[in-house]
């Protein structure tokens, strides 16, 4: 409760505008929202355009050593965002990292996405002990901490790209497989899907022309926040020592050994994370600003 | 009442079972499965290995010994890690205090901050206040919590020197609260990012839609403070459904405790998982990946109970 005092503005009483709000208060929002999703997009599409031509521009390779300049900071001399402990150059190691990163991001989120839409269309569209048969087993899928059994699945498992990318997926369709569920039950139901059954449709047309159109923006949705969540889960394997292996960089694995040199070579440790977070942040805005922009009826709670 | 809670029950049996067929089949997904510990013994031929996998049930059919298996759990016995052959419960139950304390103490806090920060921007919805706390959680859920670790350590233990970097007490120095209380400020803040960015927006959709309703506009109208209204009307009744937010943030909780206890070196639950993996002790990675499964459904359990005790409006079918 004494969260709750403090929160209240003493004396002066609820404002008009927390029941209806303002004209300003609505353009505001308008551009606020728009700007965030904006600077997401905007973000992302700086980062993958960096991390696709960039590394041509910098004359040293990933692995390039230069002994006379380990541990250079950033802005001092011939690297531009400095050296690691073996005189790599850290721009060029950022930008290869970040298409390692991005690159199982991506991939993970089409597959998960891909499996999410299958299981959570066949629950909806026959229901029945299947449908409930594949929702519980989402469920118990999702009583496991995404963490935890992404490093389980990664100890049964030779770390490398392709792998990573599997174990990641298997561990972030859950979420997809709920809302397409939810959305195609309750589609199946409406006049539309109905009638295009009773004209005798297959089960595959309705699902694919009828249904599938239906719930594109919510699965668009969900794809966008998904890729976020994928580079995250592999950057936290990855630092762990579980993910994509050295000398192949990626943001998590360049993190990996970067805590020993936090004394001496900070920026090997802020870096990285800085540009994970600048990734994730950026496809979590553009998702959010997505929803917004496809899902009207959303507007009103928010 | 009864009727509920005995149905809510026997869905989380029907999922416990479930989560344990999941667990046991990643028990055979492991390399070597459940031999895997025997065939690295030198000197041991495959007729031993055979004799052996027939006096584990290995040659039974998987149905059978899933049930042989799933007997074992539920008496207590979640077998031996290979590391040092101490029994998995008892070891899982000698490192769950030091993780519970930095649960406990993050959700504390959490709820605290996210509880205020929401209400703010629930009562000055789209004032500068609110847009800085809904971008400020939108990056507090975007920042991977091992490097949240590494700047907080960087800032408040290398530049300023203030607090420990890691582990839970200083090494030989007598225990005392004041030590804990200085391990333990750092982790805390660093797991409180992961849950109080959630926490505060929930709170605020929480708040936002108690706001709208009638009975707020009517104890207004009865001329009661701003304050009387917020805090009797409003927050009570917007924490309500916080109680099944709370129940559904224990598994962020449990993953950003490992990641918060590596960084820090806790010695906790978290900190064993990802050293058993680096053992490859698989009974030992199978237990802490089975408990916490629990762990989480009992969270969500316990969460639709007390929603249920708590709002009387609940309709009991």
């Amino acid at each position: 409760m004494s969260a709750a005092s403090t929160a209240a503005p003493k004396g002066t009483p609820l404002r008009a505008e927390t029941l209806a709000p303002r004209p300003q208060r609505r353009a505001l929002r308008r551009f606020m929202r728009h700007r965030l999703a904006l600077f997401g997009l905007a973000s992302l599409v700086f980062l993958v355009i960096a991390c696709a031509v960039g590394p041509l521009l910098v004359p040293y390779g990933a692995l390039t050593i230069d002994l006379r300049h380990r541990f250079q900071p950033p802005f001092a001399g011939p690297h531009l965002l400095g050296s690691d402990q073996l005189g790599r150059d850290l721009l060029v190691r950022l930008l290869l990292a970040g298409r390692i990163s991005l690159t199982v991001g991506f991939a993970a989120m089409g597959i998960s996405t891909a499996v999410g839409l299958v299981v959570g269309m066949l629950a909806g569209f026959y229901g029945g002990v299947v449908g409930a048969a594949l929702m519980r087993f989402v469920d118990a899928v999702l009583c496991f901490p995404s963490i935890f059994l992404l490093l389980t699945l990664a100890a049964l498992v030779s770390p490398d790209v392709l792998t990573i990318t599997l174990i990641v997926a298997l561990t972030a369709w859950m979420e997809v497989a709920r809302v397409v569920e939810g959305q195609v039950r309750s589609l199946r139901q409406r006049d539309f899907a109905v009638a295009v059954e009773a004209i005798g449709a297959s089960d595959s047309y309705l699902m694919l022309n009828e249904l599938l159109p239906n719930i594109a923006a919510p699965v668009v949705v969900a794809a966008t926040l998904n890729v976020a969540r994928a580079i995250l889960l592999e950057s936290y394997v990855s630092y762990l020592g579980y993910g994509i292996q050295p000398p192949t960089p990626s943001w998590g694995n360049m993190l990996n050994n970067a805590q020993e040199y936090l004394t001496s070579a900070p920026w090997l440790a802020l870096l990285p994370g800085a540009v994970i977070t600048l990734a994730v942040t950026g496809f979590n805005f553009a998702g959010d600003g997505l929803r917004d922009a496809l899902d009207p009826r959303l507007e009103s709670n928010r | 009442m009864i009727r509920f809670v005995v149905r809510r029950l026997a869905q989380s049996l029907l999922l416990l079972v479930l989560v344990s067929m999941i667990g046991f089949a990643l028990v055979h997904l492991a390399p070597g499965g459940p031999l895997a510990q025997f065939a690295l013994t030198p000197g041991m031929s495959q007729a031993a290995l055979n004799q052996i996998a027939h006096q584990m049930g290995l040659d039974q059919p998987l149905p059978l010994q899933y049930v042989g298996w799933a007997g074992h759990l539920i008496r207590g016995d979640w077998g031996h890690s290979y590391r040092d052959q101490q029994p998995v419960l008892s070891i899982i139950a000698s490192h769950l205090g030091a993780t519970l304390e930095l649960m406990l103490s993050s959700t504390v806090l959490s709820v605290l901050v996210g509880t205020w920060v929401g209400v703010l921007g629930a009562i000055r919805r789209y004032s500068w206040a609110d847009y800085t706390a809904t971008i400020g959680a939108m990056i507090g859920l975007s920042i991977p919590t091992f490097w949240f670790g590494l700047v907080v350590i960087y800032l408040f233990a290398v530049r300023l020197a203030w607090l420990p970097a890691g582990n839970i007490g200083s090494p030989g120095a007598p225990a005392s609260l004041l030590d804990s209380v200085r391990h333990l400020i750092l982790p805390c803040l660093v797991l409180t990012l992961v849950t109080v960015a959630n926490w505060s927006r929930y709170m605020r959709a929480s708040m936002l839609e108690v706001i709208n309703q009638d009975f707020m506009r009517t104890a207004r109208a009865k001329g009661l403070a701003a304050r009387t209204v917020l805090i009797h009307h409003a927050l009570r009744n917007a924490l309500l459904p916080m109680i099944t937010v709370a129940g559904l943030q224990v598994p962020t909780l449990l993953g950003g405790a490992l990641v918060t206890e590596t960084v820090f070196t806790w010695p906790g639950m978290g900190r064993l998982f990802l050293d058993s993996i680096g053992y490859r002790d698989y009974p030992m990675v199978m237990g802490l990946l089975l408990f916490s499964a629990i762990l989480v459904l009992l969270g969500n359990l316990l969460a639709d109970l007390l929603y249920v005790v708590a709002d009387p409006r609940i309709s009991l079918r």
